[in-house]
């Protein structure tokens, strides 16, 4: 009989099966006891990122708090998508107030259950990009300066998909959006200077500050479960592929979160109080071009005539955001 | 017991004895001396349990009372002016939610120009938003009207908006009674949240709302304020039993059964108009004076009732529909169609110009001498010359320059000189 490699894995996605792992590490979504809070149903489209990240991301918080938990969601798809009057998707309190006001309004419920002696409660804020790094920013910070007891979640989809794929703050450079087409001398998005919002958290010191993608659920959990271990302003950065905004495939979801990461484009980190203290490494090194060409806004920069300046100037990127985190090399630990 | 107070101080004591559960705020003159005045007693524990959050803005100041409410705490927070604009997508926001927020706004003119001394334009503009808005008219009534804002806000789940005149009245010491904490908690009972973010009972709230049901939603927000000028009068009068002085309530009048020349106003500038209503009668003058109280809900009956006997109607207000006209004008008009009343419309006191006895009495002169005309926007004290010459600078077209600062040199005030 031929021997067989041992694989913890499943095959080329490096996320090890559930069935291989003690009960207490398995995945959230794969217990009997699993929250549901975002229920099926909703309005999300196939191969949603977001839909996705808020269902993983909610589920773990449930159990962390068991089942103490409020959430505080800004305008948005995921607020579209979840609750067309008059249904709602949400198995937990839920409440949506405007666009720019989520972190003031988790900041808010936080207060009242401190006043009322129930700390027990715990508070989540979310947002998409938009809600969070544009309009929502100053509400944010605000909320991080004054460390209030909320975990703040963003589901980072770089753009403005609810209103029809426009430019966010977080729409990378080159990036064909409705308000950013690929035409004029420079197609696509402009290279501006960038808005890291996980390293702006950083800044202000809190607690805790994370990033994390779809393609590694259980990555994700963990790093909710320990943002619920820890009291004061709590941010998490999750990136999460849009199907129909990034002009990429429903299948490809997954695929696209993961090659994010392995190209460097999204660095995955963990920090409390300000300092980097863990790094998801690049298991295997992709070229950026791996992952833009699966994606339509970047078809510009390709065709007979492939636009080698702006996709070296997008590797560059990725190259020093590799550097700067440290990506490559041996894992200290969980990655 | 009677106390010798800044307004500011009144209300803040009124308010902790309230017993709100958040205050969220951001400092805006002349509302500060209100909430620094909080400050102090959440930190030295004198209200508590009460959480003060310092936020970074108006907007969040009202999202984070959006928050605590819905969560089922009592909240409050105060602003003015630029702050209330700022605020203006979460005042919507919380009245479309039905959220019991009681908040004071010390009334500041709205810029450009820049101006922090008082008028009704910032209140004025966010009439529409679904709060309730009570005028105060001295500090003992602005100290009484927060007692009654929280128990009306929770009886009908609706916010409430209390307005006092920026530093005319926020920055005036003045005797005032202050109750006692026992009496303000039998009078106000603890707060029975009718909707609530709670893990044991989960709800959504603040769904998308089509076509399909976003006119009902609406039509019970105007229904509960409807109501409101049932609840309105009713929690007066209960103050009134429990404090033994009158407060509140819907409109006032003041001289006026007989009155056929009647003066509408709001706010502070009504102790100024009685004076000038008391020297009238006393020449034999049939002239009154009716304080509108609450603004919205607009209590349409009650003035028509109290103005339908009079020949003419003096409105004056603090604040104009830039363009229109006046807009407690048009609202009285509302009141009195169909009678045969000449209504004036006079908008004074402007980014705080004093509203003086000789100005009223020359007004009122030509009132009763219907030398004003009847829907033409009048404004008292108008320096004309000033205006004129600006508008002859219009004339000569280019880069005349910005309005204000012309008008400022043309008054020749000190430091206006160009360099």
């Amino acid at each position: 009989m031929a021997e067989q490699k041992l694989k913890g894995y499943q095959v080329g996605t490096f996320v090890v099966g559930n069935r291989l792992l003690e009960p207490e590490q398995r995945s959230v979504q794969a217990r009997m006891e699993r929250s549901n809070t975002l229920t099926s149903g909703h309005r999300a489209c196939r191969g949603c990122g977001e839909a996705l990240g808020a269902r993983y991301t909610l589920d773990a918080a449930m159990r962390a708090t068991d089942g103490k938990l409020i959430a505080a969601n800004a305008t948005g798809c995921l607020e579209v998508f979840s609750t067309p009057y008059p249904e709602s998707s949400w198995q937990l309190p839920w409440i949506h107030s405007l666009f720019g006001n989520a972190p003031a309004v988790a900041a808010g419920v936080a207060a009242a259950l401190k006043a009322k002696g129930r700390e027990d409660v715990r508070v989540v804020g979310q947002a998409g990009d938009g809600g969070t790094v544009d309009i929502g920013f100053a509400c944010l910070s605000g909320m991080f300066e004054r460390n209030d007891d909320v975990l703040f979640v963003c589901y980072d989809n770089e753009g403005y998909m609810n209103t029809g794929v426009q430019r966010s703050g977080a729409t990378p450079p080159a990036a064909r959006t409705a308000n950013t087409k690929p035409v004029g001398p420079e197609p696509g998005n402009v290279f501006g200077q960038g808005k890291n919002v996980p390293l702006i958290a950083m800044a202000h010191e809190i607690p805790y500050v994370a990033t994390a993608t779809v393609a590694e659920p259980r990555d994700l959990e963990q790093k909710v479960e320990r943002a619920m271990e820890l009291r004061g302003a709590r941010y998490i950065h999750v990136f999460v592929p849009c199907p129909l905004g990034w002009g990429a495939a429903s299948e490809d979801t997954i695929l696209l979160a993961r090659l994010v990461k392995e190209t460097g484009l999204f660095p995955v980190f963990e920090a409390e109080h300000g300092e980097v203290v863990s790094v998801s490494k690049i298991r295997r090194r992709v070229e950026v071009v791996e992952y833009l060409k699966l994606q339509r806004r970047y078809a510009h920069l390709f065709g007979p005539e492939p636009n080698t300046d702006v996709i070296a100037r997008l590797q560059a990127g990725a190259d020093r955001n590799i550097e700067r985190f440290g990506l490559l090399g041996e894992s200290g630990g969980e990655g | 017991m009677l106390e010798q107070l800044e307004g500011s101080q009144a209300v803040a004591h009124s308010i902790a004895m309230c017993r709100p559960e958040v205050i969220a705020a951001y400092p805006i003159s002349p509302q500060t001396h209100i909430v620094e005045a909080l400050s102090d007693k959440v930190r030295t524990g004198e209200l508590q349990p009460c959480e003060y959050l310092m936020v970074e803005s108006e907007f969040a100041a009202m999202s984070a009372c959006i928050g605590a409410s819905a969560a089922g705490a009592r909240a409050y927070t105060a602003t003015a002016s630029q702050g209330l604009l700022y605020m203006a997508e979460a005042l919507y926001n919380a009245s479309g939610l039905g959220l019991p927020i009681v908040m004071t706004l010390a009334n500041r003119a709205i810029g450009a120009p820049i101006n922090i001394w008082n008028d009704h334009s910032d209140s004025m503009s966010q009439r529409d938003s679904g709060w309730i808005q009570l005028y105060a008219e001295t500090n003992q009534e602005a100290l009484d009207l927060h007692i009654q804002a929280f128990r009306l806000a929770e009886e009908l789940s609706v916010p409430v908006m209390v307005c006092m005149d920026g530093f005319i009245l926020t920055h005036a010491y003045e005797q005032v009674d202050m109750p006692t904490p026992e009496q303000v908690d039998d009078y106000l009972p603890p707060f029975e949240p009718q909707q609530m973010l709670d893990p044991s009972a989960p709800l959504t709230i603040g769904a998308m709302v089509g076509p399909e049901a976003f006119t009902e939603v609406k039509y019970l927000m105007h229904a509960k304020q409807v109501a409101a000028l049932d609840a309105i009068p009713a929690i007066a009068d209960d103050f009134e039993q429990a404090f033994g002085r009158s407060s509140g309530g819907l409109i006032r009048s003041y001289r006026a059964e007989d009155a056929e020349t009647i003066v509408v106003a709001l706010g502070s500038v009504l102790g100024t108009i009685e004076d000038v209503v008391d020297e009238l009668r006393e020449q034999g003058v049939k002239i009154g004076a009716v304080a509108i109280k609450c603004f919205r809900p607009y209590p349409l009956e009650e003035v028509r009732d109290a103005l339908a006997g009079a020949e003419r109607i003096v409105v004056i207000e603090k604040a104009f529909a830039v363009g229109a006209g006046g807009i407690v004008g048009q609202n009285v008009r509302l009141a009195l169609s169909g009678l045969e009343s000449r209504v004036y419309d006079v908008v004074a006191g402007l980014g705080g110009r004093p509203i003086t006895k000789k100005s009223l009495r020359a007004l009122f002169a030509d009132a009763l001498g219907d030398r004003l005309e009847s829907g033409r926007l009048h404004f008292l004290d108008l320096k004309r010359d000033v205006v004129e010459r600006e508008l002859e600078r219009m004339q000569g077209g280019g880069r005349h320059g910005p309005h204000a600062e012309n008008i400022i040199r043309d008054l020749g005030i000190v430091g206006a000189e160009p360099h």
